[in-house]
């Protein structure tokens, strides 16, 4: 490539990445900046005097920290439950010569053409007549069982269909049950695959909106999402400093993560059975 | 007589439903039945206050046909949809071809543009409903430049726009990343002979690159139109659906109707429209890809 074309490649990438790194950048300086400099004009890019005030309130003004922790242990659930649904779904359907497998899957697949969105309703008036309405039950129930986990079932399920089978074969001749195979032979194997689903999982988890503002209505059940919209003023105004210091918070802990570990995570994504 | 009767292909069917049986019975319960329920429930009018279930047949859907602030939920949802999949897979394309060059900095640059795919949705949506009030951190920028920007979220002309450029920048990295795998793919030397051949790029991409990619451009737009018929939380948080009903899409009218005005009945009649919505592009796209998809691995 020659010299201009590469300066102009890189002009393109930098001015593209602006919005990508400004409203990180912004949410972070503009929480530790007092109330008053939020909205300082012309707009400071880094904060004059810092102060973590914004911080403090946010812990004061709801149970933040059991919301906090709310949102990391159905997220964890979430996702070690998608994992053993979805590998040994995923396993039987790829591995395991079955009468009826091919129509069971495509039954099962069928779940993947309907967003929950869809079906809220009625999953909202069952989970009232199991008294299970502001519990932590349904967004713990329905993503591992329900529609989300199909897509990670598919995801196994391709992962599976590529192992070669002598090390099954040899197993077998060993006496190995097929749940011992499923468990020390394929499983192991399916560490790239298990970590993608689990990364899908996971921000799938921590993400939900909808589903938590309609099954949960006391603020100390509330996961993250929803409790970040909490912090309104008495006229429902937001707090804006208060707001942007607990979205910060949200955002960081998986961001470090991201940064540390973006490698494995954007090539886990990449290689999903989606190839073209 | 045990060991007779379990022979191999009884015990491969018995481990085989054992293991797909919580998936299976997963299905069951939270697909499967509420979908069904759905239809059901779309037929009734559904009092929750006074707790009356009664059978109104069709009403409903001629309720659906009647009600004028569905045109403009259906009018808000295809914007929607058509703006993001057209920006979302263009820009994700034109990203992953140019961090498909060889060239230094490509994993930081990687890494920039999927940032956002990461960070918690409302978290993100919040601070870009920050950055585009009146006097937030937008139009604090268009004016040391010296231009008057507008009041991005309460202008009916700017209020969608405004949501599908928060949501491009959002997920944009996810369909990036997944055409540098399928561009990674493109055996190099279909380019070179090509390049013997006296190719300009322009036409290598179009010739080559986009025939070569075509399934991941068939699934990223599947993915993409499904997700976009699904947008919430950004509607919720950005504008709730107005000005007017400028940004009112589907889920958000269904949400409101069901949940906000306790149209139970109502709410599952529009969550069986959104259902044919989904089929009916899925089954449209699917139907698509003899025509347009160059090879199927």
């Amino acid at each position: 490539m020659s010299r201009r074309a590469k300066t102009a490649v890189y002009g393109v990438l930098c001015l593209l990445a602006l919005p990508f790194l400004f409203p990180t950048w912004w949410m972070v300086t503009s929480s530790l900046k007092p109330v008053g400099d939020i909205f300082a004009f012309p707009p400071t890019l880094w904060p004059t005097d810092v102060s973590f005030d914004a911080y403090a309130r946010a812990f004061e003004l709801q149970p933040f920290a059991r919301q906090y922790l709310n949102s990391m242990y159905i997220a964890a659930l979430v996702t070690v439950g998608t994992l053993a649904v979805s590998s040994l779904a995923g396993y039987a359907f790829a591995r395991i010569r079955f009468k009826g497998a091919n129509a069971w899957f495509v039954v099962i697949l069928v779940g993947l053409l309907i967003p929950s969105e869809v079906t809220i309703v009625p999953l909202f008036k069952m989970f009232d007549a199991w008294g299970m309405v502001d519990t932590h039950w349904p967004l713990i129930l329905v993503p591992i069982l329900g529609a989300p986990s199909v897509l990670a079932t598919f995801i196994m399920r391709q992962f599976f269909l590529a192992l070669p089978g002598e090390l099954e074969e040899a197993a077998k001749v060993d006496g190995l049950g097929r749940f011992a195979i499923f468990r020390l032979i394929a499983l192991p194997l399916a560490r790239p695959a298990l970590g993608a689903v689990a990364i899908f999982t996971f921000l799938h988890s921590w993400n939900l909106y909808l589903e938590p503002i309609v099954f949960l209505s006391s603020s100390e059940m509330f996961t993250l999402p929803q409790a970040l919209t909490q912090f309104v003023d008495a006229y429902g105004g937001p707090m804006w400093d208060v707001q942007l210091s607990a979205a910060s918070l949200t955002a960081l802990p998986v961001l470090v993560v991201f940064v540390i570990a973006q490698r494995q995570f954007i090539e886990g994504l990449a290689h999903t059975g989606l190839k073209g | 007589m045990s060991t007779r009767f379990w022979t191999g292909s009884r015990r491969d069917t018995l481990a085989g439903y054992l293991f797909i049986a919580p998936q299976l019975i997963g299905s069951v319960l939270f697909v499967f039945v509420p979908l069904g329920l759905v239809f059901w429930y779309s037929l009734h009018e559904w009092n929750v206050l006074a707790d009356t279930f009664t059978f109104v047949g069709g009403e409903n859907y001629q309720a659906l046909a009647d009600d004028p602030k569905l045109a403009d939920a259906l009018v808000a949802t295809g914007f929607f949809s058509a703006g993001l999949v057209v920006l979302n897979l263009s820009l994700a394309l034109l990203l992953a071809v140019l961090l498909n060059q060889r060239l230094r900095g490509t994993v930081f640059f990687r890494t920039v543009f999927f940032s956002p795919v990461v960070v918690s949705l409302v978290a993100w949506t919040i601070v870009w409903s920050f950055l585009l009030q009146d006097n937030g951190g937008i139009n604090g920028l268009l004016e040391t430049v010296g231009i008057d920007g507008p009041n991005w979220l309460r202008g009916e002309g700017t209020a969608m726009i405004a949501v599908i450029v928060v949501q491009v920048v959002k997920n944009v990295g996810l369909n990036m990343v997944l055409f540098l795998a399928a561009l990674q793919g493109v055996p190099a030397n279909l380019y070179e002979a090509a390049t013997v051949d006296g190719a300009s790029r322009r036409r290598q991409f179009l010739s080559i690159t986009v025939p070569m990619i075509s399934p991941t451009i068939l699934l990223t737009s599947i993915i993409t139109v499904v997700g976009s018929l699904q947008v919430f939380a950004q509607i919720a948080v950005l504008t709730q659906g107005g000005p007017g009903t400028s940004t009112t899409v589907l889920v958000y009218y269904l949400y409101q109707q069901a949940f906000q005005f306790h149209h139970f009945g109502y709410g599952a009649t529009l969550s069986v429209l959104l259902f044919a919505i989904v089929l009916l592009l899925t089954l449209v796209q699917w139907r698509m890809r003899r025509k347009w998809v160059f090879h199927e691995s």
